[in-house]
């Protein structure tokens, strides 16, 4: 059976390969452009990687509207770009119509998906690696308050929030502390902010802080680092920032997202489909490197792993936030 | 004496505006060079890319639409003497009354069925998001400068309040509503004219948009109501004394602006996106403070700021498109400028010019 659906995989990679286009890879970001030190950052950064490891160029579009992201898709598809990766899950729709009319392109959704078989859906189980290190902060936490500050309130950013607070909850915090930033592109990029809020956290008696917000994150960091609770970050593995602070970090590799997707396509192995990425994938996870090692003792690592255990054999289910608008906590 | 006058009127519309525009291309152009690359080459980008083929034109005008909506808006606070900057947030909440009435429609009736009322909702919820800063500013004296900055704020928090909790399309990760059904979206030009504009979204609130210019034209100049506002515009203590209610004239104006801006959400929604989205707005209201300081205030105008901004806008997407190297940041830089020069030191050259103007005017009974 197995070595049947090998075969059958492999088939269908050739057939991919064989209609796939030239690899001339191209970017849209969002309008908050590809510094955001947010979402569209993340995937700058694998682009980035993908181009320094293998010196292949790209392309991208910045829009300044939301009106010139279908001009921009379209632009690159029509001049045989291949693939075309969108960043934004605002344009999920315009890159559906770009990629109806350009079935021999292929297309890269991130954080959203686009049901078609020339588009890549990656999506990213948040909920996962949040409880983990809800569960992490609760067992870490001496006063069991933990806090969450998010960028925007939007469903991804309440995604995060809503894993995080059942594991906090399962890890016996008793005082769960959220807080959203803004309400426009600069609350993924207001570090002052931020440290206001951290700042108000820690007086309501949270000693355990995770930031989802993108930049603003950089300045709740330094809040606590400065008053000496624990941080927790956030994309990209932040434990060096400030090392005897930083608790743990909630790693969701859109970097390596995009940098797999532009591999495939170099490689001509590229598929359309949904990825969704939680931690049986690696797509999410917590992080423990030297800078954090101290921090984490024997029982909330072995704590820890127990629950990435459960969680990927599915044995333990963490409320995912899309999956019906709700969140239990 | 009266073709004096003439001359300096065309100094003050045509040639100033183009030598502004002018110099700001000018100092862009050092920026462009500084960075390493050829400033005639993203000039050709510019044009070519905005004028050059029938879909440029098309995306031109598009956004010269929104453009055109919100600037009328602006200028027909300031003809009362007041300086909004709250187009933006009007736009946004207008948009919020088109979607409504979009979503409950569009399944049921055609697009004009839907339009009327559509534009009546971006209107209604334009103006009332325009009323709370007007009475302040009538009644208590806040600055509208501050609260129309503040309610574009409130404006998003309200938005975001709405989009993700009330109206989000289920399932979907972005705060947006489901698309709009047919009747729902409006025609776009090339579907009802013989103009060939590719994909451009230029769409029927074109003639909306004209029609609100031409509106605002007879307002301000060929009724009772706008030599009110005028005069209120011109001297407050002396329009009061004349028995000019400054209450009324603050108010109903600045309910005619943000009815104006709420109208943007049809060329945009109805027009283009088909959606109301997080953030669709994406500073046409600050480009319309921008375009209605260039237009000085007169619809014509702001008709021609608003295209110069729509050849900006897409022609600035077309250099970044060709030349990675000038980046997003680079075009703003760009906008920026145009707005400096044409806005802020939009007199600097008035004098140079009026004098050069009166030297051939001297010279001419000699020759």
């Amino acid at each position: 059976m197995r070595k049947y659906l090998m075969a059958t995989v492999a088939l269908m990679a050739m057939a991919a390969s064989a209609t796939a286009a030239d690899f001339n890879p191209a970017i849209v970001y969002g309008t908050s452009g590809k510094f955001d030190k947010s979402f569209n950052e993340m995937a700058y950064t694998g682009a980035e990687k993908f181009k320094a490891d293998t010196g292949s160029e790209y392309r991208d579009f910045e829009a300044q509207a939301d009106s010139q992201a279908e001009q921009g898709i379209r632009n690159f598809a029509s001049r045989g770009f291949s693939p075309v990766i969108v960043t934004n899950f605002g344009y999920k729709d315009q890159l559906a119509k770009v990629a109806k009319e350009f079935p021999d392109i292929d297309f890269v959704m991130l954080d959203d998906v686009v049901d078609l078989p020339n588009v890549r859906s990656v999506t990213f189980k948040e909920e996962q690696g949040s409880y983990v290190v809800g569960l992490i902060a609760a067992l870490s936490s001496k006063s069991k308050a933990v806090g969450f500050i998010g960028g925007m309130d939007i469903p991804i950013i309440r995604k995060f929030g809503c894993g995080y607070a059942q594991g906090a909850a399962a890890g016996g915090a008793t005082n769960i502390i959220r807080n959203m930033t803004g309400t426009t592109n600069s609350a993924f990029n207001d570090p002052v902010k931020g440290g206001e809020i951290a700042a108000s956290q820690m007086g309501q008696g949270a000693d355990v802080i995770f930031a989802a917000a993108g930049g603003t994150g950089i300045g709740v960091l330094q809040k606590v680092a400065d008053t000496g609770k624990f941080a927790i970050g956030v994309d990209s593995n932040q434990n060096y920032m400030h090392p005897g602070v930083m608790l743990t970090s909630m790693v969701k590799r859109v970097d390596v997202a995009v940098y797999n997707a532009l591999k495939d396509a170099k490689e001509g192995r590229f598929t359309g489909g949904v990825q969704s990425l939680g931690l049986a994938e690696n797509g999410v996870d917590w992080a423990l490197d030297e800078n954090n090692r101290s921090l984490i003792s024997p029982e909330v690592e072995a704590a820890a792993a127990k629950a990435k255990q459960e969680i990927s054999a599915g044995t333990l289910e963490v409320h995912d936030y899309m999956s019906d608008d709700k969140c239990p906590l | 004496m009266a073709s004096f006058l003439n001359i300096r009127r065309i100094v003050d519309f045509a040639v100033l505006p183009l030598m502004n525009v002018a110099v700001a291309l000018l100092i862009s152009g050092l920026v462009v060079l500084f960075v390493g690359q050829n400033p005639l080459e993203a000039v050709g980008y510019l044009i070519s890319g905005s004028l050059g083929s029938g879909e440029g034109i098309g995306f031109t005008l598009y956004f010269a639409t929104s453009f055109l909506f919100t600037g009328l808006a602006v200028a027909v606070a300031s003809h009362a003497g007041l300086f909004t900057i709250g187009a933006e947030g009007q736009a946004y909440l207008g948009g919020l009354g088109i979607a409504l009435v979009c979503l409950s429609l569009d399944r049921f009736v055609p697009w004009y069925v839907t339009l009327v009322p559509a534009a009546a909702a971006g209107m209604l919820f334009g103006a009332a998001w325009a009323f709370i800063p007007a009475y302040l500013q009538a009644k208590r004296g806040s600055h509208l400068v501050i609260t129309t900055i503040m309610f574009n704020f409130i404006a998003s928090s309200i938005m975001i309040y709405v989009l993700v909790n009330l109206i989000k399309e289920p399932g979907s990760m972005a705060p947006q509503t489901r698309l709009f059904d047919k009747g729902g979206l409006v025609p776009k030009l090339g579907e009802i004219l013989p103009v060939n504009i590719g994909t451009a979204p230029l769409n029927v609130s074109l003639f909306l948009a004209i029609a609100a210019a031409v509106f605002v034209w007879v307002l301000i100049w060929k009724t009772k109501l706008g030599f009110e506002i005028r005069s209120t515009g011109a001297n407050p203590a002396a329009a009061r004394n004349a028995g000019i209610s400054y209450v009324k004239i603050t108010i109903v104006c600045m309910l005619i602006s943000g009815a104006l801006a709420g109208l943007a959400g049809v060329n945009i929604l109805m027009g283009d996106l088909g959606k109301l989205q997080l953030d669709f707005p994406a500073g046409i209201g600050l480009v319309g403070v921008a375009v209605a300081l260039m237009g000085r205030g007169h619809p014509v105008g702001i008709a021609i700021a608003s295209v110069l901004f729509g050849v900006l806008y897409q022609g600035g997407a077309e250099i970044s498109f060709w030349m990675p190297n000038i980046t997003r940041e680079l075009i703003m830089l760009i906008q920026g400028l145009v707005i400096l020069f044409a806005g802020a030191l939009s007199l600097m050259f008035r004098k140079s010019v009026y004098s050069l103007v009166d030297l051939f005017r001297v010279s001419k009974p000699e020759v």
